[in-house]
């Protein structure tokens, strides 16, 4: 057994342990990048590797003939991954500092795979993309930049890993995170932070390394313990999709009347005069319940129950919103798909539509391009998408859905489509432009002190 | 519980950033009412044991003041610690709740399954598991299940969708993006529905110390009658143990999981308060199956495999 693991941890105070926040991250990385390795660093460092999961990894190391345990073993988890030495699937992740307790989705670099990399983005604060120094930025990297910028991840950290395998050379990393930088920034990326790092010997993973003193910046997990996560929610746009509709109708509640759900965006207060979409009807927030108990204002990610002042016909599927402050409905809707099915998405296509808690029939009307995500060109009229496919679709709904655009809001600007006949996930939907520019950036900068992302 | 979080770190100075203990119950709850929206019978796994304690314990949030509009599901493998058996009937009737049984013993005695010579029951609660779910047409069946237990659960969907066999197919999830949950099945297939997915056993603890939650007596230190086998410390009991050579001796000892009294064992320890607890499991060096799970230690695909057969 390695030193490192055998160290005794010193354990969190109950105080230190729940004052903690979240944080959710993807990684992307080339099959060679040494992704699997970063991802063991980190949890290895972290002390997050238990003594039993290690001696499992040496046993069977050692059992293939290797002299040192294949911390890439750790993260492998089927039996098809570990016959043919590759990742299938998107992992979650799971470990914790004094700061912060990490959610990790990690995420194949196969090509093929460019979906399980859409999917580990689409709940991520914050994406790793990985990059060998010896090659610098290539295809896959600005695939990966791009599906971080199409999803909006609000923090992106560029880890240009065998920093030992280039001499720990500086010019090397900075011609590398110039030209990462550059091309992320066009897509309207809003923060990139690029790492040097060697995740095989440890330097910055979790300990700063002494073979780059030219580097001033943090560590990868210095970085994962202090990026912000949570944003001023008062530039947000309140939103409330009604989940579920609770009716206890018994003797100590005889006329409760509670609309349940997790706040998508923004912030409610009680007394606020709000709208229920697609009706329109108008009312005013009587009271909020945060599971069971009262409290004047709820903000997003808070599952809680609103109580109105008038009874208004409510059911799951409405989306409830400040008066003020409603978006437009409608039944035609144009977004970004990326296509994650095996089967095609055609023109004429019968699909389903999931948009927060509504599911309702639409048909997909056009499909006017496909998005080439190596050199970001565009694709005329393609007729269908398959499999990772990226393109633009338009789609008309049966009927109106209160849509934002996926800029202004993951949560209430995203949808899936599905395949009405047996249920599949055909694609994974975004409303509005495809890419930020950074323009939109400049102004949303000047607009609010935070980057105006939102969850 | 607080009313208004206020909660800093150093990554942030918002007064809305939520606790990780926060963020997970509203996932949590979350995901609760998902399936009460669209689900015409589900159903909650309920062991007694701590994981699925906690999602009682969150489902009866989600719904309040209405009761929870799912009934429960025991997996009774005739192997169960008393104390346990003790509290679920306690639980179930003091919320009013409806309690489904499947029992193992009955599938033995019947002839259909036959006793393992080890003695373990863990692998035999497939059948009368799924039979159940079968028979009594649940669409949607919630388990405890978190994806830091298991490398093969760390693949694990939140929505897992099951075949008419209720097998898992590894290689045919649905990928699962932002919070839009897609419950969609065919008749006779389900959907496994993990709302724990994101905790820890650490997460798990922490909450039932926040929430002041009521165990069973025997995740507390406690004087037990044990044995030693295969390295773990196994009560003693009619299921088949101690065999020859194998020596009761009397140990302060208590429990990271509840499950079948043949697989499970015990771990020294002297943790008799939730907050012992916490302090013991954060500074453990073994995870919580590896210390305590004969089961998982069968192969190194142990786990994978019985899921793929319908397990949780």
């Amino acid at each position: 057994m390695s030193n490192s693991t055998a160290e005794p941890v010193k354990p969190l105070s109950t105080e230190q342990l729940s004052a903690t926040t979240l944080l959710r991250f993807a990684t992307a990385g080339s099959v060679d990048d040494g992704k699997s390795t970063l991802v063991g660093r980190l949890l290895h460092d972290s002390k997050s590797v238990l003594t039993d999961q290690l001696e499992a990894v040496e046993r069977v190391s050692a059992s293939r003939g290797a002299d040192a345990p294949d911390l890439a073993l750790l993260t492998d988890g089927l039996r098809a991954e570990r016959e043919q030495g590759i990742t299938i699937d998107v992992a979650y992740r799971y470990f914790a500092t004094a700061r912060r307790r990490f959610i990790l989705a990690d995420t194949p670099g196969h090509v093929q795979y460019t979906r399980n990399m859409v999917t580990g983005a689409s709940t991520a604060d914050l994406a790793v993309v990985l990059v060998d120094a010896r090659n610098g930025v290539i295809e896959q990297t600005r695939r990966h930049a791009a599906v971080a910028a199409l999803l909006r991840v609000p923090h992106v950290v560029l880890a240009v890993n065998k920093m030992d395998l280039v001499a720990y050379d500086e010019t090397v990393f900075a011609k590398i995170a110039e030209e990462f930088t550059a091309y992320a920034g066009e897509l309207g990326v809003p923060e990139i932070t690029a790492i040097p790092i060697s995740a095989l010997a440890g330097d910055n993973v979790v300990e700063p390394s002494s073979n780059m003193d030219w580097y001033g910046g943090p560590t990868v997990l210095e970085h994962l313990e202090t990026v912000p996560v949570s944003h001023d929610l008062a530039t947000c746009h309140a939103r409330l999709p009604v989940q579920y509709v609770i009716r206890p109708q018994t003797a100590e509640h005889p006329d409760y009347r509670g609309y349940a759900g997790q706040i998508a965006a923004g912030a409610f207060r009680v007394g606020e005069s709000v709208t229920v979409l697609p009706s329109g009807r108008t009312s005013k927030v009587a009271g909020i319940d945060l599971l069971g108990q009262p409290v004047d204002v709820a903000w997003t990610p808070q599952s809680v129950t609103l109580l109105l002042e008038d009874d208004i016909d409510i059911s799951r599927g409405d989306l409830i919103v400040p008066s003020g402050d409603a978006p437009a409905t409608t039944q035609d809707v144009e977004a970004t798909v990326c296509h994650v099915a095996d089967t095609a998405l055609s023109v004429g296509q019968r699909v389903l539509l999931k948009h927060t808690t509504r599911t309702v029939k639409a048909i997909v009307k056009e499909i006017p391009s496909r998005l080439t995500l190596d050199d970001l060109s565009q694709h005329p009229e393609p007729g269908r998408l398959v499999a990772n496919d990226i393109g633009r679709v338009r789609i008309r709904t049966a009927e109106p859905l209160a849509l934002d655009s996926y800029a202004d809001s993951r949560r209430t600007g995203s949808f899936l489509l599905i395949d009405p006949s047996d249920g599949t996930t055909l694609a994974a939907g975004m409303a509005g432009d495809a890419f930020a520019t950074p323009a939109d950036e400049a102004a949303q900068a000047g607009a609010a002190d935070d980057e105006g992302w939102d969850f | 519980m607080t009313t208004v979080a206020k909660v800093t770190d150093e990554g942030t100075d918002s007064p809305y950033a939520l606790s990780h203990l926060d963020a997970l119950e509203s996932e949590a709850v979350h995901i609760f009412r998902e399936v009460a929206g669209e689900f015409e019978n589900p159903v909650i796994l309920f062991s007694g044991g701590k994981d699925s304690i906690v999602m009682l314990h969150l489902a009866l949030k989600a719904f309040a003041p209405a009761a929870i509009p799912f009934s429960l599901l025991h997996v009774d493998t005739g192997h169960n610690f008393p104390e346990v058996l003790e509290y679920r009937d306690r639980v179930v009737a003091e919320h009013g709740l409806r309690l489904h049984v499947a029992s193992v013993q009955d599938y033995i005695d019947r002839g259909v399954l036959r006793e393992r010579p080890d003695g373990t029951r863990n692998p035999l609660q497939t059948l009368p598991l799924t039979e159940k779910i079968q028979s009594e047409r649940f669409d949607a069946v919630f388990g405890g299940g978190r994806r830091d237990e298991e490398k093969a659960r760390a693949k694990e969907r939140v929505f897992s969708l099951r075949d008419e066999f209720s097998q898992w197919d590894p290689r045919r999830q649905r990928p699962e993006l932002w919070q839009l949950y897609n419950g969609r099945h065919a008749p006779g297939e389900h959907v496994r529905v993990f709302p724990l997915s994101n905790w820890t056993e650490l997460d798990v603890w922490q909450y039932i110390a926040r929430e002041d939650i009521e165990l069973p007596g025997i995740y507390f230190a406690h004087e037990r009658e044990v044995f030693e086998r295969a390295g773990m410390w196994l009560t003693a009991g009619e299921w088949g143990g101690p065999k020859a050579g194998e020596t009761v001796e009397t140990r302060l000892v208590r429990y990271r999981t509840v499950g079948d009294m043949s697989c499970t064992g015990a771990v020294d320890s002297d943790a008799t308060t939730l907050d012992a607890v916490i302090t013991e499991i954060a500074a453990s060096r073994l995870t919580e199956r590896g210390a305590t799970r004969a089961d998982d230690k069968m192969s190194e695909a142990a786990m994978e495999d019985r899921k793929r057969e319908g397990y949780f």
